[in-house]
This record gives C-alpha cells, structure tokens and sequence, in this order.
C-alpha cells in the first residue's frame, strides 16, 4: 500500500489550458458552502445527483410538458474522447465542469459553451481500465475535486485549473481505480474505490476538503475479529473485493452517508462461504470518524456479479398511515427494497421484483433476507442460468425522485439472463480475480418470448405500486433526471436518442438524436431565469459492452458510433 | 558501474532479445519453457522474460507480460511467421482498448479473447482485432528457440497496450 502523499504537482503530470479572455468575461465565482450543499439553489447543479438525498430532481419547471416539444439545443461541445461519458454537468452560477473519461476535466462558461480551462491527466501507461468513464467531480469553496481512474484524489482550483494538491488514495497496481464523484460533507471529502473484479479490498476513505490529509479510511471487509469478520474464511476478506464506485447519499441530520457496496471477489460465492459482510449491502458511516453505524445486506454470498453500489434514495414515504423516514434502493438483484433508517439502524420495510427474477424463493419478512433457488447460483465447477443478467434489473445508472408526484423512476432492463460458471482462480495483485469460466456469447442471453429490454418505471412510493412502464426495444443505461415540469429526462437506449417523457403517464414528449449514446447523467440548471437541460452523448464501457454480446445472440452488427459531446438544451427565445 | 535510467530497473525493462521465456501462473511459475511443452491450439500461458545472465524476470511492469502458444505454422499467417518458433507465437496480455488482461481463449474460433469488453484477436493473423472495441492488434513479441529453449528474438512488434485518446 502506498503511504498517503498529499504534494504539489510535479510539473509534467498533468496539464490545463485556461483561456484567460472568457474567464475575464464570466461573473465572480460563487465558492460552494456547507449550507449551499444542504440547501442547493434550484439554479445549480452542485452534486452528483443535485442534492445530498439523490433524488436527482429539480423545482425548475419553465420547461414542462405543455412545451418541452420546443425544445432546441443551444450549444455543443465536443470532448475528443471515446468511451463512457457518464458524468452529470455540474454547474455553479454560469460555471459548469464536465468530466470525462481518461480523467479530464472541461471548465465551460455554462452561457455560451466556451471553454475556460480544461485539466488533462496523463495515466500512466501501465494502467488497465476496466470501466473508462468517470462520474462526475464534487465542488467545494473554490475548488474542483476528481476521484482519477490512478486511484488520485486531486484538488483543483475552479478558477484556473490549477492542482492545488493530489492524494494517493492506494495504488492502481494492485487493482484499485475510481470512476465516482466525490462526496463533499462537514468538512470531509469522501471517496470509495473499485477494483472488485481485481482482488481489491474495499473502502471508502475522507480527507480533509481543504488540505487532503487523510481523516479516516473504513473498509468494506472486516478484518478478522471486528464484527462480520465471521462472514469471511480463513484470508478470503484480504482480496475479498467490494467495492464502492458510485457516490453516498447524505443525511445532515444524522451526520450519516450511505454508500451502496459491490460484491464479493472472486465471483463465485462458494470460494468464500458465509455471507459476505458488508459486500452487496448499504452501509450507514459516521461523517466524522467513519465509524461503520448499520448496515442491509440485500442478498447474501454474491455469485451473480450483483454489485449493490447505488446508494440508497432518501425519501421520506407512507406505509399503514405512517411516514417512514426511509430509503428506497432498486436493485441490481432486480428487487426494489424499500428500508427504514434510524440514526444507528436501518430496518427492512419491504421488496418486491421490479423486473423478472428467478433466483430468490422467498424474503424474510422481518430481515427481509432471501431464500435462493440454488439450481440458480452459479458455482466453481458448477453452471447455472438465472434473471435478471450480472448487469441486473438497474446497473449503475441512477434513478430518480419527484418529491410531489411521489414517483420513483427507474432505468430498468428486463427479460436479459446469464449463465454462468465458476472455475479456479490464482490471486495476483492487480490481476482478474474473478474465477468465471469463458462462455458462449459471454454466457448472455435474452428471454425466450419477450419482446423489449430497456424500461423506464414510475412506481409511486407511497403505495408501493408501479404506475407505468415505457419499453424499449434497446438495452437501457440511461441516467435519469426528474422535474418540476412533470417530466422525466433520459438517454440510455442504442438508438443515440436523448428523451423527455411525460413523468405522469411515460409518454415520450419530445427526442433528439445525438451523436452517441447518451450513459450521461443529466442536469437541469438556469440561467438569467431561462432552464437549461444538460447531459453529456458518449456511449461505452457496460452498454457498449452489452451491445456487442447483444449482437453475438441476434447475429446482428448494431453499431453505436463512439465520442463524447456535451449537449445543452433550451426553449426558444 | 552501468548507468540505468530511471524507470528501467532490470526487471521493468520490455523483453530483450536473448531473454528466456518463463511461465507466469499455475504450478510451473517460473519454470523455462521448452519449445516441446506446449501442445498445439491450447489456451495461450501467460508467461515473462528472464534475463539468463542475471537471472532477473522481468516482472516489474504488467507491459512485459505475454500469452504464448503453440499454432500450426502451415495456418500462421505468412506476414507473422517470422515472429514464431517452432509454430510459437506470443502476443501482448494487454488489451490494446483500455489495457486490461488479455486472458480468456475461444477454443472454438482460436481466438484471444478480453474478459473486460470483449474485445477478440484471431491468433493465426497476428493478433488482429476481430471483435469489440479494441482499435489495433497486440503486438507481438519474436520469438525463436535456443538449446530448446523459447527465447526472445527481438523488441515487440507494435505499440503494447492501449493509447489515451488526447
């Protein structure tokens, strides 16, 4: 492991542009605040999911269903990248930062798409990228924050572009990278790592936000005699995996982030019997010390690759008459779990499938703990074939929350299964440690007699109940983001279009042909009082991934163009 | 006393021709690999170089490590047989489209296969990319046999690993 070095940028590793004419053309930056993060105007696009509770919703509405059908671009910006353009525009009063893959990260002047600075990392040569994409920098005071796929931790000044301080947060030797957006709260800059199908041991690790020392760093994996060490066999939890690769929720109430955790490694469950604390689960972490306060563990022993790293949503919901401070988490084991958070517990409410799944007999009721068909589990030596696929029911794109329609829209895919088989596996340091054994068309293959996979669901929380499904023919990977404007925004599908839907009915209103794929989160923000919606078109990693198996089943050649464009929409004038 | 740039300890060093070939997993790790104890169209061995005066493996960069197997010669393509031995050939382990472990094998199609994205390369036309988003074929490492010995002929073909697109 490498000891934590917090240093000035040696000159040569990394580069920035700054176009000093538009900066001098832009207002004074607004430094972010504790209480803006907790109270983001409806202006801005501050975080990840554009507040603390992930909701991924906005108050703006001057775009709305009467006339999102007007709805033009205003400006592009083409990023010269290929791969997974995943990041979310964030913007702050006419600054915008947009992340990209290979780590780089492009100041824009959100009013016109000029560029202000753009930081470049160079990776070093040796690096493997399993998932080359990003998700999206933090901002606090003035300064920009980027998890790098090196596994740096590094601090930018908004301004310019210029690294303030970088952090060894481990070593991309062993296997461990970054693709989240940081986690900015009390003072701490969070950030989770991946590396699961490499023989990492997970963590989730604060720095101070304005110098970079390390402030604590918690692991995934117990160490043997901390409790849920029981869990684990004899040495397995040293490269036991879970991983932590998207951004927390945060509670100000409880000083409490919530963070989703991945599986366990290798992949098969049998080479690690037990259930596998805390892999597949979310976790409740003190902001201050880290300290691990509770946890639910979604399902136990991973075989499937079902990382459970979407942090839980925080919505508040009605069950028997009663409000439910709550969490709401649609899986990737393609169940929606529905949870109860108390400052040191989270109780299991209830889960239901949201879309077909044949591993799960039954749910505790109380512990909400599943029975497994085991003719379902894959094992070393041993085949099996079970729904939804590894990429589940909802991989990593985020669903989102309208606080008054009470609809949580999820980016599903259903009818795709795997089949697959375990065979032995020899750990070495940042090598693939997952033990699955080569299958035909990648063990993939879609349900007979179905007829979609991609999904966008509404489910009203407060019932439990689904309101609507709109399918797609395509896959499904797009990131949602919901508005005041009773409507719902959305990419994700092979055909590159970019859509709105009618978030009361799933009614596609309005599309745009981009010159990707969009796996982009998208933002809302405005402007001089004029709405702006943003997302970034530049298909890869899983989707891309997906569409090749995809074409080995249909003995189809679908091809979906690579490169990144940041797309910004507006009505007319 | 030799000067060795920084960066280029003996065993970050790429293969150097008159290396030795040793294998890199299983029960044989470490062991010199004989022309004679590949069998032909089996999955492809990861293994390393060795310096036989020194003794160094070559082992400080994921970039110096190959995937060796044995081919038929008459099927090698002509334009690449020059890099084989005995119908041996070695190929890169790094992915040319996000550089990850080259690994998995399609004993059907004889394929080199990348368990990240898919990515194939037919092992008979140098390595070309057939399948996936890799842009270019694995370089590939000439080969030739000293006192039965597979041994390095010469510095990889082509680029190893993959290139950032800025």
């Amino acid at each position: 492991m490498l000891n934590h070095t917090c240093r000035f940028i040696l000159a040569g590793f990394f580069c920035s542009w700054c176009l000093s004419t538009v900066a001098q053309s832009l207002p004074p930056y607004n430094p972010v605040t504790d209480e803006r993060l907790q109270n983001p105007e409806e202006t801005n696009w501050l975080m990840y999911r554009g507040s603390y509770d992930s909701h991924g919703y906005s108050t703006l509405d001057e775009i709305n269903i009467d006339n999102v059908e007007d709805l033009v671009p205003v400006w592009t910006f083409s990023t010269g990248l290929r791969e997974g353009h995943q990041a979310p525009p964030i913007v702050n009063d006419g600054y915008m930062y947009v992340s990209t893959p290979q780590n780089h990260i492009i100041a824009i002047d959100a009013r016109t798409g000029d560029m202000i600075w753009r930081y470049v990392r160079f990776l070093p040569d040796d690096l493997q990228q399993m998932h080359p994409t990003n998700r999206g920098v933090a901002l606090y005071g003035d300064r920009v924050y980027l998890a790098t796929v090196d596994a740096y931790l590094v601090s930018l000044d908004a301004l310019t572009g210029d690294v303030i301080w970088e952090v060894a947060v481990e070593d991309y030797y062993n296997g461990y990278y970054m693709t989240m957006a940081p986690l900015i709260a009390d003072g701490k800059v969070m950030v989770g790592v991946s590396g699961g199908e490499l023989g990492i041991r997970g963590f989730v690790a604060a720095f101070d936000v304005i110098t970079g020392e390390p402030a604590w760093k918690t692991y995934t994996i117990p160490a043997p005699g901390e409790p849920g060490s029981e869990s684990w066999p004899g040495d397995t939890w040293e490269t036991g995996g879970v991983p932590v690769w998207l951004t927390g929720s945060y509670d100000p109430e409880f000083n409490v982030a919530y963070w989703g955790t991945g599986n366990g490694g290798p992949w098969m469950g049998d080479t690690r019997p037990g259930d596998n604390l805390y892999a597949t689960s979310t976790i409740a972490l003190d902001v201050s010390t880290g300290e691990l306060k509770a946890h639910h563990q979604y399902h136990w022993n991973d075989s499937w690759d079902w990382d459970e790293v979407s942090a839980p949503l925080l919505i508040d919901y009605q069950r028997q008459g009663e409000t439910v401070k709550g969490m709401v988490h649609p899986g990737r084991n393609g169940y929606l779990w529905f949870l109860e958070r108390e400052e040191n517990q989270i109780n299991f409410v209830e889960a239901n499938p949201y879309v077909y799944q044949d591993v799960f007999t039954s749910l505790d009721p109380v512990t909400g703990r599943p029975e497994y068909d085991m003719s379902k589990k894959p094992g070393t030596g041993f085949e099996a074939s079970f729904c939804p696929s590894l990429w589940g029911g909802k991989d990593w794109p985020p669903a989102a929350f309208n606080p008054v329609s009470r609809l949580l829209f999820i980016p599903a895919n259903d009818n795709v299964c795997s089949t697959m088989e375990g065979e032995e596996v020899q750990f070495r340091p940042g090598r693939p440690f997952m033990g699955r054994a080569p299958s035909e068309n990648g063990g993939f293959f879609v349900r007979p007699g179905t007829g979609h996979i991609g999904e966008l669901q509404a489910w009203n929380v407060d019932t439990g109940e689904k309101a609507w499904t709109t399918t797609f023919g395509s896959q499904n990977w797009g990131p949602v983001l919901a508005t005041a404007g009773d409507l719902v925004f959305m990419g994700g599908t092979n055909d590159r279009y970019f859509r709105a839907f009618d978030a009361s009915s799933g009614e596609i209103l309005w599309q745009q042909r981009t010159n990707s794929g969009i796996t982009g989160v998208p933002v809302t923000y405005s402007l001089d009082g004029k709405q702006y919606i943003a997302v970034q078109s530049g298909w890869g990693v899983d989707a891309q991934r997906e569409q090749n198996l995809l074409n080995l089943v249909k003995g189809e050649n679908h091809y979906v163009p690579q490169g990144g464009v940041i797309w910004v929409f507006a009505l007319p004038d | 006393m030799p000067i060795t740039a920084f960066g280029q300890s003996p065993n970050r060093m790429r293969p150097q021709q008159g290396d030795q070939l040793v294998f890199d997993e299983g029960d044989r790790i470490g062991e010199l690999i004989g022309f004679d104890m590949l069998e032909l169209e089996q999955q492809p061995l990861s293994a390393l170089a060795k310096d036989p005066d020194t003794e160094t493996i070559r082992d400080g960069s994921r970039l110096n490590r190959v995937m060796i197997m044995k081919l038929d010669e008459e099927k090698l393509n002509s334009r690449f047989q020059v890099n084989a031995a005995e119908g041996i050939v070695a190929y890169s382990a790094v992915c040319t489209h996000t550089g990850c472990d080259v690994i998995n094998w399609d004993e059907g199609l004889l394929r080199m296969a990348c368990p990240c994205h898919e990515s194939q390369f037919d092992v008979y036309d140098g390595a070309k990319n057939v399948g996936g988003p890799a842009p270019r074929p694995l370089a590939m490492l000439p080969l030739e046999i000293v006192d039965g010995i597979v041994t390095v002929a010469g510095a990889f073909k082509g680029r190893v690993g993959f290139t950032q697109d800025f």
